[in-house]
């Protein structure tokens, strides 16, 4: 492989994390739900897939029993935030930094091992082809799962009546209840559906993507997926692309190495979170346009009482 | 559905109260069911956590050098979770707090002059501020949240940092860790009690939260912070300047982190390394809400989570319990005070009961 | 002639409790096929909680709901829709970000192409006429209410039920709206009708089931019922009259003046202002009338200094004189303008703190300071006072702002405002929600400021209201003001075709050719 093809093949990988999370998170939003535990959430689900992984030897178990923890974690968010009606930011809050305990409590004994990551896929005849095929066509299975999940995800919320639904249950809880629907039901799924995924995300970043177990591992990038859905104002091909560029942004270290160029690490490892930032404030000062996309009622408690 | 909850008239008083006794109880059944899981001892472990701190002087005063920073971190967040801005970078403000605060040392290794302290809590302050304002000014002029930049600051202040640690500030003589030189005794804070750690900086944020109490119960700008919380409309509909609550919010924050993050390097560590904070800026949450966000609850959830943090220590070594358990001792206990606060404000009532009542009421 | 048949729907001793008020208490109603059934009862007499009972959005506390006869254990709205009940909210139940079919589609199954010509065809049988690709913010609120109404039309109706329909129509499309419920019953629907609108009922409907705190006072046949017996069972004794006479002390400089108001909307989902100019005198009651969603929040934050709008020219708003258009809301406060918003709770009070701490809101320059120090004596004695002189039922200045009723609360709003002696008062909807005691004594009130000079601007839907108490009105349309009326001299037709407008402008149009 060339400098450029790795750089870019190392691009799809690094941004299937992000991506795995910020679809999670989206659905979740899209029913109203802020979940800011997500960083959390990874980091229980990258310890457990990497033990899991580690001990089976079967990555697939590994994803399953991943997303498992997950989908567990967030319902400790759902049970606090929507049955209880705390406040969800805080609640996240809290979720996430459960699971960062949770994960280095689970990881302890397993610090630097290392699992295999599993063979890509080699496409025939395409993965043959120059520049396009060690980038497109050489990539594990999970990379093309999650694109294929994307395309789902964006059918499901713009041309079904259970993404009308999600989107209703977003945007005003009231009147979705007032149409039969249970809200409950919804956030509760939509939550479920965004644990699964962060769960999915954390196995990929601790048994694919680097396939070593350290404490910390997950490193911000779970936040970053939380602000990738801003920056895709809600909307899954911009929430795609968001997450490439940033896969991109975070293999900086590469591209400066390969070039010799003498940037101290630390910038390049703040780069991201840099990034973000401004990004952030670039998207956000739009009012009209997040307001045109953002769920209405995101972050709300919904307590279904009704004002006399 | 199983539980309903019905929205009282009035929120309950005294459930403000019960709750963080509430949410401690839930946590230490949670963490109980973790130990036995674990197959650890409840007794020893529980000995070390709620015991061993008050064993011995030095004990208690290791818990009152935690009890200041947390003090005072969290005292400055209510101020703004009241106002519904959500600084959760204190962290990051504390480190920048510690870095400027360590750069008169770091600069001047041989001053002894007395303007040495005041000028690092100065620095210390200033630094919080900045990185205070970055937030401040991303929301209130461009409308970012304020959660996602405070928290990605704190990773770009840590990476600020570890270059300096590497770089230009390692201590030549350092063997090559990741650290300044030692502060000279100027730069330091003098111990309240010979040979202890426990230093004077203690009296700084038990000040602060004097100020605080008085300034939010009793002083209109506390009045209009805790309205723009309560209800945004209102404080716009009355003339109060939303942007006015997310400065001050920010700022105080951020000055309070950076004053906390200077009495680190001026105290207990007495350089600048990594582990400069300690946890403080995330502990700090769980304090400002354990306190309900209450001056006075404060005080006490200060306290309880720096036995906490000093027992931790203890029982890594009688227990043999993992660092991690704090976190997660920490992460519970904001989860089921969070689940418990529901019943400040709705009652939970079976649904026969319910009937009852209202037939009874009916007759 | 009607008893011996079966009802098509039977409330049977419903109850519905919350927290410590009950909002139905043991109810009972018949509706029967072909029968335009009435629900009259004023605000907080629980009209709104029975129709959410009778549609299964709420369950009954205590009570049984029968269908044709059969007693039904489950009733939810899926069950309550499944036999043919649509119901048409107040607080429409439409999504903003969706379009019309898409909102269709989250009730009704079919695809997306079957829908749209199903709604196409509805739209033409029944004068209801929606493109059913518009996004649902880009309607009027009458057009809103047409896709609620077809949204009930595509199932199999058998009842619909209407919660206060006209509250949002100017009058003649109230009659279009009659038109479309009566051939609706002679197609063998029935109807529930929710008002508080006396002539309405008399007009429309066959039966009446009257209401007040929650329990039935009498059943009767409107048209065979005089006003006056109607409001008596629904408040307990006849409606009060304002008394009020012509202005006579009107000041010789406008105290308000707003010229060429243009705004162009940051939220996608407001209303641009357009060219709008208005004044207010010192002594008068000037009313803007119109459906709420045609500029009125946004005009209400403009003049109250909510929404500082940076690109205004500097005396595009003028109050007593002085340019205060770069003025903020405590600035025009000082000048002595006072202001009720719509929203009472969370914008005028905030909803878990005291009636004390609510007075200090906005009341704080009134002594209650000390060098930024709360003089807790001197807010207690004001909300004291406010409570006394406005008869705010309470349990004290310690209750908090959301324990009150909708009609008490305004009179401590209204209060304190009032205490605050303003030269320039500004309303916005006074009365919404407000019981009809209450309501008449605001009202005469205001009468009673204006006959001491002061200037009062109100903005209400509500037309009786402005008739009984403006002395000039204008109409607001889709960010666009009228000329001027006096209030005497015109009739509520002619201000409803200002409130239609478009059918005006094409009328115009059609003259010019």
């Amino acid at each position: 492989m060339t400098p450029l093809e790795f750089f870019l093949a190392g691009t799809m990988s690094a941004a299937t994390v992000f991506l795995l999370a910020a679809l999670g998170e989206l659905v979740a939003e899209k029913s109203g739900m802020l979940n800011l535990g997500v960083e959390g959430m990874m980091a229980i689900s990258a310890a457990v897939g990497f033990v899991v992984t580690y001990q089976t030897g079967s990555h697939l178990i590994g994803f399953i029993v991943a997303g498992a923890a997950g989908i567990g974690i967030s319902m400790i968010f759902a049970i606090v935030s929507i049955t209880f009606l705390a406040n969800q930011v805080a609640t996240g809050l809290a979720v996430g930094i459960l699971g960062l305990g949770l994960s280095a409590l689970i990881g302890k004994n397993y610090e630097s091992f290392t699992v295999t990551a599993p063979a890509s896929i080699q496409i025939p005849v395409l993965s043959d082809i120059p520049l396009v095929g060690p980038v497109l066509f050489q990539q594990n299975i999970v990379v093309y799962l999650t694109i294929v999940m994307a395309i789902l995800i964006s059918f499901c919320l713009n041309k079904t009546r259970l993404g009308l639904a999600i989107r209703a249950c977003g945007e005003n809880p009231k009147a979705a209840e007032s149409l039969s629907y249970s809200v409950f039901k919804i956030r509760y799924g939509a939550v479920a559906f965004g644990g699964l995924m962060a769960g999915f995300a954390g196995a990929y970043a601790s048994t694919i993507y680097t396939p070593l177990w350290a404490d910390g591992m997950i490193a911000g990038r779970g936040w970053i997926a939380v602000a990738l859905v801003v920056f895709g104002t809600w909307k899954t091909g911009r929430i795609f692309l968001g997450a490439y560029l940033f896969g991109m942004v975070s293999l900086g270290e590469l591209v400066v190495q390969s070039f010799g160029l003498a940037v101290p690490s630390q910038l390049l490892t703040a780069m991201p979170f840099i990034v973000t930032i401004v990004v952030l404030a670039i998207i956000s000062s739009d009012r009209a346009r997040l307001r045109l996309h953002a769920p209405y009622s995101l972050g709300e408690t919904y307590d279904g009482s009704e004002p006399q | 559905m199983l539980l309903q909850f019905e929205r009282r008239d009035t929120p309950s008083k005294t459930l403000v109260f019960a709750t963080p006794f509430i949410a401690i109880a839930i946590t230490i059944i949670l963490s109980s069911i973790m130990l036995l899981i674990q197959g650890k001892s409840l007794l020893t472990t529980f000995f070390s956590f709620f015991i061993e701190p008050f064993e011995s002087t030095y004990a208690i005063s290791e818990v009152f050098l935690k009890f200041g920073p947390l003090l005072f971190i969290a005292q400055a967040l209510a101020i703004g979770f009241r106002a519904k801005v959500w600084n959760i970078g204190a962290e990051g403000q504390m480190i920048m707090g510690a870095i400027l605060a360590s750069s008169v040392p770091v600069y001047f290794t041989d001053s002894d002059s007395v303007f040495l302290l005041p000028a690092m809590i100065l620095l210390g302050a200033f630094g919080g501020l900045v990185w205070a304002a970055i937030p401040a000014f991303l929301r209130t002029r461009y409308n970012a949240n304020e959660i996602l930049v405070t928290l990605m600051l704190t990773s770009v202040a840590l990476q600020i940092l570890y270059y300096l640690l590497l770089g230009p500030w390692k201590d030549p003589m350092g063997f090559n860790f990741p650290q300044t030189v030692m502060f000279q005794d100027a730069a330091l804070f003098p111990p309240i009690i010979f040979g202890f750690r426990l230093n004077y900086s203690l009296i700084i944020p038990i000040i602060f939260t004097i100020f605080v109490w008085i300034y939010m119960e009793k002083h209109f700008g506390g009045f209009k912070l805790t309205v723009g919380g309560l209800a945004p409309h209102a404080a716009t509909y009355a003339g109060y300047s939303s942007n006015g609550a997310v400065w001050k919010s920010l700022l105080i924050a951020g000055m309070a982190a950076g004053i906390a993050g200077m009495s680190e390097v001026a105290g207990p560590i007495g350089q600048l390394q990594r582990s400069v904070t300690s946890g403080y800026g995330y502990s700090a949450i769980i304090v400002a809400y354990l306190g309900a966000l209450h001056p006075i609850g404060i005080v006490f959830a200060a306290f309880f989570l720096s036995v906490i943090h000093i027992g931790g220590d203890y029982a890594l070594v009688t227990a043999d319990l993992p660092i991690s358990s704090v976190h997660i001792f920490q992460g519970l206990l904001l989860v089921s005070y969070l689940a418990s606060f529901t019943l400040v404000n709705y009652q939970f009532k079976p649904r026969k009961a319910r009937i009852v009542e209202i037939e009874s009421s009916l007759t | 002639m009607q008893n011996e048949r079966q009802p098509l729907l039977t409330l049977s001793k419903l109850t519905k409790i919350y927290g410590s008020l009950i909002a139905n208490d043991s109810i009972d109603l018949d509706v029967y096929t072909g029968s335009i059934h009435a629900v009259l009862g004023e605000n907080g007499a629980g009209k709104s909680t029975l129709m959410k009972l009778a549609y299964g959005v709420v369950k009954p506390d205590a009570g049984e709901i029968f269908w044709k006869g059969q007693k039904i254990n489950y009733w939810k709205t899926t069950v309550a829709r499944g036999l043919g009940i649509g119901m048409v909210f107040q607080h429409f139940s439409l999504f903003e970000t969706l379009s019309v079919v898409e909102n269709i589609a989250l009730t009704i199954k079919g695809s997306q192409k079957d829908l749209i010509d199903h709604i196409r065809k509805i739209g033409a049988d029944y004068q209801l006429e929606i493109d059913p690709t518009a996004m649902v913010n880009s309607l009027s609120v009458g057009q809103r209410q047409r896709v609620e109404i077809i949204r009930c039309l595509m199932q199999d109706l058998k009842l619909l039920i209407l919660d206060e329909p006209t509250s949002v129509l100017p009058p003649q499309h109230v009659r279009a709206l009659f038109d479309a419920l009566r051939k609706l019953q002679n197609n063998g629907v029935a109807i529930l009708y929710i008002s508080h609108k006396l002539e309405e009922i008399r007009e429309l409907c066959d039966t009446a089931t009257i209401l007040r705190d929650g329990k039935v006072t009498g059943k009767v046949n409107p048209n065979e019922t005089s006003t006056q017996e109607l409001a008596t069972l629904m408040i307990g004794r006849s409606i009060p009259k304002v008394e009020r006479k012509v202005s006579d002390h009107k000041s010789k400089n406008a105290i308000l003046n707003v010229t060429n108001l243009n705004i162009k909307n940051p939220d996608p989902f407001g209303t641009d202002l357009k060219n709008l100019n208005l004044s207010v005198f010192g002594g008068e009651i000037v009313g803007i009338a119109g459906v709420s969603g045609n500029g009125q929040q946004e005009l209400g934050r403009i003049i109250s200094g909510e929404d500082l709008n940076g690109d205004l020219n500097l005396s595009t708003i003028e109050m007593f004189g002085q340019p205060v258009t770069r003025k903020g809301v405590i600035e025009r406060r000082d000048l002595g303008f006072c202001f009720v918003p719509e929203e009472r709770l969370g914008r005028g009070v905030v909803p878990s703190m005291s009636l004390s701490k609510n007075s200090l809101l906005t009341a704080f320059k009134k002594g209650m300071l000390k060098n930024g120090f709360i003089q807790d004596d001197v807010v207690d004695k004001y909300t004291d006072t406010c409570i006394t002189e406005f008869s705010v039922k309470s349990s004290g200045n310690g209750a908090t702002a959301n324990s009150l009723s909708g009609g008490n609360l305004q009179k401590f709003l209204v209060g304190r405002e009032l205490l605050l002696e303003p030269k320039l008062l500004f309303l916005s909807q006074p009365t919404w929600g407000v019981d009809v005691g209450s309501a008449n004594e605001i009202r005469q009130k205001l009468i009673s400021l204006r006959d001491n000079g002061i200037g009062i601007l109100v903005i209400s839907e509500e037309l009786e209201e402005l008739f009984e108490i403006t002395d000039r009105m204008y109409v607001l349309r889709s960010g666009r003001i009228s000329t001027s009326m006096q209030t005497n001299e015109v009739s509520p037709d002619e201000i409803g075709e200002y409130m239609i407008g478009e059918e005006r402008e094409d009328a115009s149009n059609a003259l010019a050719v």
